[in-house]
């Protein structure tokens, strides 16, 4: 009888024991950016040349890209390419791990490129080196003069692979550029690619215009112009050119912008002295009254489920930025800081609101939650304004000007892009001055 | 009769004894403990560490300050390592700890701490004993109102004191280890709760036999990519540090690890 109280003595003590696995929480770690090399792509010997592309430097053109893209985020650390230890075409195949993990990277980007009957295959490969596996492999194929484009959906499925969000690098920027002395500037539309390339002028420059916003569904764009001093709204089909006048309204229209379904345009509209916010059916043309308030309401922006609009309003006082459901109901004041808020943009995401505060004269851009909550401010600067975001909600491009002289001398207008986390901050290249950016969404979507 | 009844009040008190001491919800709620400073190992002199002490304190005070000026802007936090540096800071108790150990390696023979304290060695390095301990004790109260701050430490690490059979000191070189070897994904979403964990067989080089993510499941959903990636950046960091810090001693208590992977405090920033 005793032996047995004893055994079962002993066998509970020992169960209670073998139970207690260790368990070590980690919740720091390295916050710098991940070191990722990039070979070059290997050109096929097989590959024919094509007109005005030098195709056997187009392999080290195209990692080059990849490359840049990735320094661009913030997020990654492109190692040095003098550093690398296996030729491009044998790392394809199968790379010596343990040679690339000596240079201290954690993931390898490897490709191959043959240009062939007038088209161009390009195929990766991403490698996890710490496991020594492949994470992901790709082909694509394309007239060989698209080869920007395509670096660009390449970076956008490593980027997707590697964060677990989606890239934002096939895509394009809209822009206002600016030319000329500060109280004669010339104003045209024009469009870049994300990394600065291929800019092109939509509009000639005899009208001024004013904020281009891109449909989150396709590539138009509906952006403000004077006509004979009137501002009137106009939509324009970046792939056709064709452009046209969205109603004739008989008072002043500002600040349009698409519905997330891009079926819709809301803006602001002055009658009489007043503003007030009114949507637009583009199919039947169908003008709807949101806010009747006899304060100045203005720069609304849907979420991106539609279901609501964030707009700027100063009925209380100074100008704060409001929330209310998409026909007009529930007005809430979200926004109780100090200092003046504008320009409210909902992320594609829908968890953030992005905006401009103003406050002893110096302008922020910041970020805070849909109901006004955890405002951060990302950066400061004498005059900055209209944050527009990138397509997956990570990155915003907003403009800058620098302060001029009495005679508007030392005047600059340029675009800067910033990470929600207020790091990596960023001047975007563009070939002239430029003001009111506007991001768009994946082209190959 | 009385006899087993005996017996059976004996049993059954043993049992309830038992009980209190290995079920956690029967634990009281804890005493201030003194909180767990992660630790990188860092290679002692054949002096003793005490002298360190007021550094570590100014340093701390600095940091202390650098927070401050930092809640006066309204500018999103920079650098995010400069945060880290006070936490790394050996605290001088745990230095003790930790030379206790390295000392262990270095000679075999000597097991007993007691012993090794009471060497003519040690009497010679420390002069006023007194002087040391009010500072160590400063040091403690510094950091004990930080902790305040932050319960959600507090609370996970209690939950450690009471599950590993690793010490303090033990378990925070092999934090300090896997920090470094960890690239945190810096694009996740702070506001999802994201936890991945990993459980590891070992061997007794510290090198790793076995790593298996226990949500396994998860990771193929196509809804959850942000998991997905962070499974893998915790399976890169546990490869890359490979071999693991571990104690010299006590095979198996360490031989299977959990490790539970968090980012969120970090991306929030």
């Amino acid at each position: 009888m005793k032996k047995i109280l004893l055994i079962l003595i002993f066998k509970i003590i020992l169960i209670s024991k073998a139970s207690a696995l260790i368990e070590i929480d980690i919740t720091r770690g390295n916050l710098d950016p991940l070191p990722i090399a990039i070979s070059p792509l290997h050109v096929d010997i097989k590959s024919e040349n094509f007109e005005g592309i030098k195709i056997k430097e187009l392999g080290e053109e195209i990692s080059k890209l990849i490359e840049n893209n990735f320094r661009s985020t913030g997020l990654f650390n492109p190692l040095k390419k003098e550093a690398f230890v296996q030729k491009p075409d044998i790392a394809h195949l199968k790379p010596r791990f343990e040679d690339w993990r000596l240079i201290k990277a954690q993931a390898l980007v490897t490709g191959k490129i043959l240009v062939k009957n007038g088209k161009l295959k390009v195929e990766f490969r991403l490698w996890d080196l710490a496991a020594a596996k492949e994470m992901t492999a790709l082909a694509f194929t394309t007239t060989p003069s698209n080869w920007r484009r395509v670096s660009h959906i390449i970076s956008d499925k490593i980027y997707e692979r590697l964060t677990g969000e989606e890239g934002y690098f096939d895509t394009r920027i809209i822009y206002v550029s600016e030319s000329g002395p500060k109280n004669q500037r010339i104003k045209k539309l024009a469009i870049m690619d994300q990394d600065g390339a291929n800019t092109k002028y939509l509009t000639l420059g005899n009208e001024l215009v004013l904020t281009p916003r891109f449909n989150p569904t396709n590539q138009m764009v509906t952006y403000m112009s004077y006509f004979r001093n009137m501002p009137r709204v106009y939509l324009l089909d970046i792939e056709t050119g064709t452009q046209e006048v969205v109603g004739n309204f008989p008072g002043m229209t500002f600040a349009p912008r698409f519905s997330p379904d891009g079926k819709k345009i809301v803006m602001s509209f002055a009658k009489e002295g007043n503003s007030d916010i009114y949507t637009m059916d583009l199919d039947s043309r169908v003008v709807e009254r949101i806010t009747d308030h006899s304060s100045i309401d203005t720069s609304p922006s849907f979420s991106p489920d539609g279901k609501f609009i964030a707009f700027n309003s100063d009925r209380s006082g100074l100008q704060q930025i409001y929330v209310m459901r998409s026909d007009g109901s529930g007005v809430k004041r979200i926004t109780f800081g100090n200092g003046i808020y504008g320009t409210p943009v909902w992320s594609p995401r829908g968890d953030l609101i992005a905006f401009t505060k103003m406050r002893k004269g110096r302008f922020y851009i910041g970020v805070m939650r849909t109901d006004g909550t955890g405002e951060r401010l990302l950066t400061e600067n004498y005059y900055q304004e209209a944050p527009s975001w990138s397509p997956n909600g990570r990155v915003l491009v907003f403009y800058r000007e620098t302060k001029s002289g009495s005679k508007g001398e030392g005047f600059s207008a340029k675009l800067w892009s910033i990470d929600i986390t207020g790091y990596n901050e960023r001047r975007l290249k563009t070939e002239t001055d430029a003001s009111d950016p506007s991001w768009s969404s994946l082209l190959s979507k | 009769m009385v006899r087993s009844l005996i017996y059976s009040l004996t049993f059954h008190s043993a049992l309830i004894f038992l009980t209190i001491l290995s079920l956690p919800f029967m634990l009281r709620e804890p005493i201030n403990l003194p909180p767990i400073v992660s630790v990188e190992l860092i290679q002692i002199s054949d002096k003793t560490s005490i002298p360190y002490a007021p550094k570590a304190r100014k340093i701390i005070e600095e940091a202390k300050k650098k927070e401050k000026e930092r809640l006066v802007s309204e500018q999103a936090p920079p650098a995010a390592k400069a945060k880290e540096k006070p936490d790394r800071i050996p605290l001088p108790n745990e230095k003790k700890e930790e030379k206790q150990i390295v000392k262990k390696k270095q000679n075999p023979e000597e097991i007993k701490p007691q012993i090794r304290q009471a060497s003519e060695f040690e009497k010679k390095e420390i002069i006023d004993t007194n002087q040391i301990a009010a500072l160590i004790d400063k040091a403690k109260e510094e950091e004990a109102v930080k902790q305040k701050k932050s319960d959600k430490i507090t609370q996970s690490s209690q939950k450690n004191k009471f599950a590993t059979g690793l010490t303090l000191s033990q378990e925070d070189a092999l934090k300090a280890q896997i920090f470094g070897c960890w690239s945190v994904p810096l694009g996740l979403p702070y506001d999802e709760n994201l936890l991945v964990r990993i459980k590891l067989k070992l061997k007794k080089d510290g090198t790793i036999m076995k790593s298996e993510i226990l949500d396994h499941q998860r990771m193929n959903k196509p809804d959850q990519r942000f998991y997905k990636v962070l499974a893998e950046s915790a399976l890169r960091a546990v490869r890359l540090c490979q071999p693991l810090k571990v104690p010299p001693t006590g095979y198996d208590k360490w031989k299977e690890l959990q490790l539970n992977f968090n980012p969120t405090e970090m991306l929030k920033g």
